[in-house]
């Protein structure tokens, strides 16, 4: 109250979004995260795919173990003497590639289709939500399932899957809040000064919808992830030779019931934190991005 | 009401036949079985009379005007890898599938509205705090890996339950049961409670948010100024309140339930329809795929129009198809 002075909303947005300590955790952990599969190669004290690293004698070491190459193998080794720890940073790399792909192409796709509606109205915009209301109607993992047995295995088509299983969403978020937004009087004014229809809906009205745009594609990139894992887990994600954390704990899964808990569970304890830090920081963000919320 | 009905009948058909050409279309144009059920040594008399048994020799449109001709019969095609007919197939394995399915919804509502009405009655206690903790992560969880989790703990390291399969079936009605024998309960007991999950942390938050929003409403504090108990309070003025919102989502969710059940099976090794969809798959069985598919969108498509129904019924104020055209 002090400081009289205009505050830019980009500032306002992190001081918000800093006033939640969970909130800052979990967005710290998801650089991170972020930053160790960018870095997979710095991260990783081996290349888990480059087979003339890997000694068949290190197979199925518990964790702890030191290896013959002079480093320790401190999340244990899976069947074919793979560093557990090096296959969870490139395996986090694959998951975080598709979940982020799929989320943005399902954006570009449904906010084009949503904008469309609400800015065309009338049959266009009854076709184009029944469509969306039908989709909805059918679970995620059952379109994807339907998808994947027709267009078979592979990192671009688990992609396709997913943003086809996703656009619904963002074009019913952004329909409804263009709907409010267009008979505001900044459209209006805009409409009086005979501007291309397209420069409106991309200059004018696509910003004031961005916030529950935002919102909706954190949570969804979470919701992609934990899709696309069970994907893999169920054999029909990605393909043996680009593993992500759900084709890990699947590969993992047999080794489970003979012990071996690790080959298992540290994939599935890497899926589960960042799903979990990707929700805190979109929950948050949906209360700082929400008006009504804030008091 | 009627013209309502008609236009949902309509809407449901078009799902249905769309739903039919792109399952079609999709898997006999992708993908060639020839290679993976023909075994290589068979000589090319034997690959001829295989291609032409399977009727994979027939051009696209021929298979596809057969494919509709007998699925409106009833008939799916032969699976390819037990040489049965899929529909049958799939049908067969319907009952362990909706066992496990109502089993998961029945732990849901079960355990989900006691825990959803306290955490509204006391939301700022500290298992108000920690029902809602656990319903997030009930929702960020994935359920392969819930499911690896249990079998883990309650099957590998205690020894407590049985980590996959249907365990001994008793006959009810000609169908093969589960929970009918202990056995077959001791096998049930995990896979309801993975397939719960999800489900629960959904309840619990469905009836959080009803609680909360009853809880201020002048009815029930008239109620309570009356002097009646609490536990008359909650018991009948709150919970009958919430239980619409909570009866509509469960609805919608029993077909989710079956969706999902394909992950449940496939980690429990359940002979549901779920596991033999991803087998399917895998093993480029397409009529069998087609079936699982098509018979998974009608069930949708009958419960969604069921669904709907009831609602304009229970709530007056939703009329039906009013203003749109």
């Amino acid at each position: 109250m002090s400081a009289a002075r205009e505050e830019s909303p980009l500032r306002r947005l992190a001081r918000d979004f800093a006033r939640s300590r969970v909130a800052v955790v979990g967005l710290a952990v998801l650089v991170l995260v972020m930053l160790a599969a960018v870095f997979a190669q710095l991260v990783a004290p081996q290349d888990p795919y480059d087979l003339a690293q890997l000694d068949i004698m290190d197979s199925l070491q518990p964790p702890g173990t030191a290896g013959g190459a002079g480093w320790t193998y401190w999340l244990g080794t899976d069947d074919q003497g793979r560093d557990l720890w090096s296959a969870i940073v490139f395996g986090l790399r694959t998951s975080l590639e598709v979940g982020i792909l799929a989320t943005l192409i399902a954006l570009a796709v449904g906010v084009a289709v949503g904008m469309l509606a609400a800015y065309a109205g009338g049959a266009v915009d009854g076709a184009i939500m029944r469509l969306v209301d039908i989709q909805l109607s059918f679970p995620a993992i059952l379109i994807a399932l339907i998808l994947l047995a027709l267009l078979g295995k592979g990192v671009d088509k688990v992609i396709v899957a997913l943003a086809a299983v996703q656009w619904a969403y963002y074009a019913r978020t952004v329909r409804g809040s263009a709907l409010v937004e267009r008979r505001k009087e900044y459209v209006e004014a805009a409409r009086c000064l005979a501007l291309p229809h397209s420069r409106i809906m991309l200059r004018h009205l696509l910003p004031n919808c961005l916030p529950p745009l935002i919102v909706v594609a954190t949570v969804q990139v979470a919701h992609a992830i934990a899709l696309e894992a069970t994907l893999s887990f169920l054999g029909v994600g990605v393909p043996v030779t680009e593993p992500s954390l759900g084709m890990l704990i699947a590969s993992g899964y047999g080794f489970m019931l003979s012990g071996n808990y690790w080959v298992s569970l540290f994939p599935g304890v890497a899926l589960l934190v960042v799903i979990v830090a990707i929700n805190l920081v979109g929950d948050r963000l949906r209360d700082v991005l929400n008006p009504r919320l804030s008091h | 009401m009627i013209v309502f009905i008609l236009r949902r009948l309509t809407q449901s058909a078009v799902v249905i036949a769309a739903m039919a050409v792109l399952v079609f279309t999709g898997i006999f144009a992708i993908g060639n079985p020839i290679d993976v059920l023909i075994s290589p040594e068979a000589d090319e008399v034997e690959r001829a009379a295989a291609i032409a048994r399977l009727g994979l020799d027939q051009p696209m449109h021929v298979q596809f005007a057969r494919f509709v001709e007998s699925a409106v019969g009833g008939d799916l095609g032969t699976s390819f890898v037990h040489g049965v007919p899929a529909l049958g197939l799939v049908l067969q394995r319907f009952p362990a599938t909706l066992e496990l399915a109502l089993a998961a919804m029945l732990l849901a509502v079960l355990l989900g509205i006691p825990l959803g009405l306290w955490a509204g009655l006391k939301p700022d206690s500290v298992a108000g705090r920690v029902i809602m903790t656990g319903s997030i992560l009930g929702f960020s969880l994935p359920t392969f890996w819930v499911g690896m989790m249990l079998i883990m703990a309650f099957a590998v390291q205690l020894g407590w339950l049985p980590a996959g399969g249907r365990g001994q079936t008793a006959s009810l009605f000609g169908i093969q049961w589960s929970f009918l024998t202990r056995d077959g309960l001791a096998h049930l007991i995990l896979p309801a409670i993975n397939l719960a999950t999800f489900k629960l942390s959904l309840v619990i938050r469905l009836a959080r948010a009803g609680t909360r929003e009853v809880a201020l409403q002048d009815y029930v504090k008239f109620a309570r100024a009356k002097g009646l108990s609490p536990a008359r309070v909650v018991g009948v003025h709150i919970l009958k309140n919430i239980m619409i919102p909570v009866v509509t989502v469960l609805g919608l969710e029993l077909g989710s339930v079956i969706a999902f059940s394909v992950v449940t099976e496939s980690v429990f090794a359940w002979p549901g329809m779920g596991k033999l969809l991803i087998e399917s798959i895998l093993q480029l069985d397409r009529p069998v795929v087609v079936a699982y598919l098509l018979l998974t969108v009608l069930l949708f498509v009958v419960i969604n129009l069921v669904v709907d129904l009831i609602y304009s019924m229970l709530d007056p104020r939703i009329r039906l198809g009013g203003g749109r055209a």
